[in-house]
């Protein structure tokens, strides 16, 4: 009784909080006005908005991977003074709000900024440093506990088999994280898929040329094209879905053996 | 090939795991690094390895200095006592690593792999995942991984510290008949003297980060160096400043000038053997070893007063 008392919480709660809106999301795309939606959809500006999108997941997603494995590695197997700052800096995204990061971007790169000369505001440029910032502490978040639990002796032990350190890096250290990796990938995708708060400051939100899926969303829904909006938000959120559906697919087939 | 540590010392932080330690193994010889705890033996096997760099000391392994080698280039096998088995790997590629690594043909490594898999009695699982083994199956698999790669020297970490008591006996055996062989010089760090005993030609005695005696079994357990040998080499008596082994005091039921008064506090059946725990009229323990004969024909039961004579006893000055 009580635990079937606990499953209809949990799933009530998962019901009304994300299932409903996200139900209603779908139901509003092609209730109403189908066509306007797909129309919508098709105009030049949203394809466009979709293309920056994945240029800067595109981006963001493989730099992040390749430095949160690296910073993961300092912080679990380094021996050098400041593991503990550069462990809590990882998590300065996670903290600030993504529109101060914005503001701190807009400070730097913006007339009389330091680092005005590389002009990045209302850029491609800007959008995918604001989405690889945003989205730094994912990978290395979920790789740091793993690397902590395997521990290093497999490694030794490839050390002491001749295996050199590059050697044992990408046959027996990356192969035992894989599944971390991975998973912290799909974390920093789907937040650079989502991001709004930093992109919508230092892209200038220029249709058509500086402008992200969701800033796009922003923009239908401000010019009453409701049915627009609703539908591009279900294509951010199909993508996300189909992400974790096939993870979930493939991960317990893997980790069982 | 032999190995030569001289004057190896290792502190962590404050702590000295080595002070100034030296040893010299026989080339095809079977050395143990007993101790207890915190000894350095562990330590000193790891030094051996290049896993640890010593604060100051030099490792001669085959008459090359090895000092400041990588673990790489040592030519050694190392066998972990968590078996450091490579999860995502099948036992077959676990043994493969080494060979893979130094990119040796094709038909060589299955050869190889094959040979060593028989060796170690896996044949049949070499699909199988580490995950898929009983704790003794991936130590043999540790083993054979170590092996695989013709070490000049193999070095056994605790190897079957982490098995169950008849595991380990089984392991202990087939280690030593491995050895006899391929007579590969190695050396096994352990904290069980009887495994030392057992296994070794030569047992290193190590304590607090120095050696306290080199001696084969039989020498260890008859002529020990000190106080510290004498305990932790097979159980031991203190009576006044001798030190009595429990098989070498005797029990009788009258009285002469040689004997102490005791009780009996406990009678510990073990087989053939029986262990009788006495209290001595001072309050000190002693523990006597008895075979099952000696022990009915005394008819021992608790609280009996029974008299303690030593027929040999060491003391140290």
């Amino acid at each position: 009784m009580a635990r079937l008392g606990l499953r209809f919480v949990a799933l009530g709660y998962l019901g009304l909080i994300l299932l409903a809106p996200l139900g209603l999301v779908c139901y509003r795309t092609f209730a109403h006005d189908a066509g306007a939606a797909w129309a919508t959809l098709r105009t030049h500006d949203t394809l466009h908005a979709f293309q920056v999108t994945l240029i800067a997941v595109g981006i963001a997603v493989p730099l992040n991977a390749i430095f949160g494995v690296l910073c993961a590695l300092a912080i679990v197997r380094g021996r050098f003074r400041g593991r503990g700052l550069l462990n809590a800096f990882v998590d300065l995204p996670l903290a600030l709000s993504p529109v101060v990061v914005g503001a701190a971007l807009f400070l730097l790169y913006g007339r009389g900024g330091w680092l005005h000369a590389f002009d990045v505001l209302f850029t491609i440029r800007g959008i995918v440093l604001a989405s690889v910032f945003i989205s730094l502490p994912f990978v290395a978040r979920e790789v740091v506990p793993t690397l902590r639990e395997i521990g290093d002796e497999q490694e030794q032990a490839a050390f002491t088999l001749g295996a050199s350190g590059w050697q044992t890096f990408w046959r027996v250290t990356l192969p035992s994280i894989r599944w971390a990796v991975v998973y912290g990938v799909v974390l920093t995708g789907a937040r650079c898929l989502g991001e709004y708060g930093a992109v919508a400051v230092v892209s200038g939100n220029i249709e058509g040329r500086t402008q992200t899926a969701t800033l796009a969303v922003q923009d239908a829904y401000l010019n009453l094209d409701h049915a627009g909006a609703y539908a591009i938000s279900l294509v951010l959120a199909l993508i996300a879905i189909l992400v974790l559906v096939a993870m979930s697919v493939v991960r317990p087939r893997e980790a069982s053996r | 090939m032999s190995i030569v540590a001289r004057d190896v010392t290792k502190r962590f932080g404050s702590f000295t795991a080595l002070d100034s330690v030296s040893i010299d193994v026989a080339t095809g010889s079977l050395t143990a690094l007993l101790g207890p705890s915190g000894s350095g033996k562990s330590t000193l096997l790891r030094v051996i390895a290049g896993l640890e760099a010593p604060d100051s000391g030099s490792v001669v392994i085959a008459d090359e200095d090895m000092t400041t080698r990588a673990p790489q280039d040592r030519g050694v096998g190392f066998v972990f006592q968590h078996y450091a088995a490579f999860k995502h790997m099948t036992v077959w590629q676990n043994v493969a690593f080494g060979l893979k690594i130094r990119h040796r043909p094709r038909a060589e490594i299955r050869e190889r792999v094959a040979e060593l898999l028989a060796l170690v009695q896996l044949e049949g699982l070499a699909r199988r995942y580490p995950a898929q083994l009983s704790g003794g199956q991936r130590q043999r698999m540790g083993l054979a991984r170590a092996l695989a790669v013709d070490p000049q020297v193999l070095l056994l970490d605790e190897p079957f510290g982490a098995l169950d008591a008849q595991v380990r006996t089984e392991l202990r055996a087939w280690l030593r008949r491995l050895h006899d062989e391929t007579h590969t010089t190695t050396v096994i760090v352990t904290h069980d003297q009887e495994e030392a005993m057992e296994v070794a030609d030569e047992v290193v005695v190590m304590n607090r980060g120095r050696v306290e005696q080199v001696a084969g079994p039989r020498d260890l357990y008859e002529r020990p160096a000190n106080e510290f040998v004498m305990s932790f080499v097979g159980h031991v008596n203190r009576i006044g400043d001798a030190f009595v082994r429990p098989h070498d005091l005797e029990l009788v039921l009258d009285a002469d000038g040689s004997t102490r008064e005791a009780m009996v506090e406990r009678i510990v059946h073990l087989g053939f053997e029986v262990r009788v725990e006495l209290v001595r009229d001072d309050g000190e323990p002693l523990s006597v070893q008895l075979t099952r004969d000696e022990a009915e024909r005394l008819e021992l039961v608790r609280g009996d007063i029974v008299h303690v004579r030593p027929t040999r006893e060491t003391t140290f000055s």
